[in-house]
């Protein structure tokens, strides 16, 4: 094993607590997601004994917003821990790339909608169509193309 | 009925100069036709004034009647079994509550004021929010609110899916099965019919003409304005009856402000409450709990710069 990956493998062991709350956390976000579309009562979601919250709506916004405020902790700490400290050494994937892109416009939109739930008048309802269109279907293919990583154990980042 | 003709010229023309003469009486007029497009309009409603005939539910059923869902039947069988039917296509004249086919009606307190057993009658409807959360929690986009503080569910984009229901702190959207978009995509798997409330006459409003409940009432039980008028206007009036208000503060805000002489709580308890028939309770901002993690949420990055930076700093330091 060459020094470099010797290096990548290091970052990765170091970083794997913050790869575990990643999980956990994204797994709440697309359960909270998901729970805000009227599903989880209909199809017995909320019926199973620990999950009978999803079918509060106000309880699913306020974890997926609390979701929100730990993937962006999340995101800025592993932007500045690349750049600062892991740049030389390691160099982020294509699949890394498609999945950053795609988790930047899910935030992107995903901040918007924060905004818009205020009571503040700057989207049309047009606007706030294409939003929603948006959010989901940047969720539906980060979490495709998350999967088809997690299957091909495609990784964010690789030795240079 | 001058009075009718005049209010009529004068709403339909849109004349300023109209607005003298044939305003006096008519409760919110002049508002309608002067105010920016963008000013949120509320409903002011004196319910002392409420001799509860009946006028208001009546104009609103044949302003809205085109409005009214036309369901097909046999309405397609839903999976799972808990998904319900929810069919008032056959109980269009019901109203005495809220339905798809009846958007306002009339809620009946006996209550006693200073010793007099008095029956008060309370027109109700949707308080369109400042902040509704049947609007802004709309997973499609199907509520909207207008500029002018109207909300109002799009039935061509509604899938009926009731969560504006649950979010409404007043229930008031009410679901007919066998209508809108769902038919055409997973009828028996997702989405139930579309949802259905007062829209305030959002297109009699947009012409300068005033909402029908408003116009047809022989009392002028109803004002039109902009809500920061509208709301100086029910403090005086509470001040001067000895009043109390209802809808100001209600869900961080509403756009129908509720005068009364008797107190809200009580009349609460008076009023027969239930599935399409509203309570009078106070209610907090549903919105606010996770709107205040906005704060949380600009930290965020700083946090996690600051845990980065913290790393980087032990790192420098074992590295020399």
């Amino acid at each position: 094993m060459s020094r470099l990956n010797r290096y990548h493998t290091e970052v990765i062991r170091e970083n794997r607590m913050v790869r575990y709350v990643y999980l956990v956390n994204i797994f709440f976000l697309a359960l909270t997601g998901f729970g805000q579309m009227p599903i989880y009562k209909r199809y017995y979601m909320s019926d199973i004994p620990g999950f009978g919250w999803l079918a509060n709506f106000f309880t699913t916004r306020y974890v997926h917003y609390l979701g929100a405020v730990l993937l962006l902790t999340l995101i800025f700490y592993l932007l500045f821990d690349y750049f600062a400290l892991q740049r030389k050494r390691i160099k982020v994937t294509s699949s890394g790339y498609l999945r950053g892109a795609l988790l930047a416009g899910i935030v992107l939109t995903g901040i918007l909608f924060v905004i818009k739930n205020f009571p503040i008048f700057i989207f049309s309802p047009e606007f706030i169509i294409a939003l929603n269109l948006c959010h989901l279907g940047l969720v539906m293919a980060f979490l495709l193309v998350s999967l088809f990583c997690l299957i091909f154990r495609k990784k964010w980042t690789s030795a240079r | 009925m001058e009075e009718e003709i005049s209010r009529r010229s004068f709403l339909k023309g849109g004349l300023a100069t109209a607005a003298g003469l044939a305003t006096a009486g008519i409760p919110g007029a002049e508002a309608l036709a002067d105010v920016e497009k963008e000013k949120q309009l509320a409903t002011l409603l004196d319910i002392r004034k409420c001799i509860g005939c009946g006028a208001c539910v009546d104009a609103c059923s044949e302003a809205n009647v085109d409005k009214y869902p036309n369901p097909q039947k046999p309405f397609p069988k839903m999976y799972p079994s808990r998904a319900k039917i929810s069919d008032w296509s056959d109980k269009r004249e019901v109203s005495e509550r809220l339905t798809p086919y009846n958007w306002l009606f009339i809620q009946h307190a006996t209550v006693d004021i200073n010793g007099v057993e008095t029956e008060i009658t309370i027109p109700r409807r949707c308080m369109h929010c400042v902040n509704p959360p049947c609007v802004k929690l709309c997973p499609w986009g199907a509520a909207k609110q207008l500029t002018n503080g109207i909300s109002r569910i799009d039935p061509d984009i509604c899938l009926g899916g009731s969560k504006c229901n649950k979010v409404c702190p007043w229930d008031i959207p009410q679901r007919q099965t066998g209508v809108g978009l769902y038919l055409d995509i997973l009828p028996n798997f997702a989405g139930n019919g579309v949802m259905f409330k007062c829209d305030r006459c959002y297109e009699r409003v947009a012409a300068g003409e005033l909402p029908a409940c408003i116009d047809a009432c022989p009392e002028d039980v109803q004002t039109i304005g902009p809500r920061d008028e509208i709301i100086q206007k029910a403090k005086t009036l509470a001040e001067e009856i000895n009043g109390y208000i209802y809808g100001a503060a209600e869900n961080g805000g509403t756009n129908t402000i509720y005068v009364s002489p008797v107190a809200f709580e009580d009349l609460n308890k008076a009023i027969q409450k239930g599935t399409g028939k509203p309570h009078l309770d106070r209610v907090a901002d549903t919105m606010a709990d996770a709107n205040n993690l906005v704060a949380a949420m600009i930290l965020a990055p700083v946090a996690g710069l600051a845990a980065a930076a913290g790393k980087l700093y032990h790192y420098t330091k074992k590295n020399g």
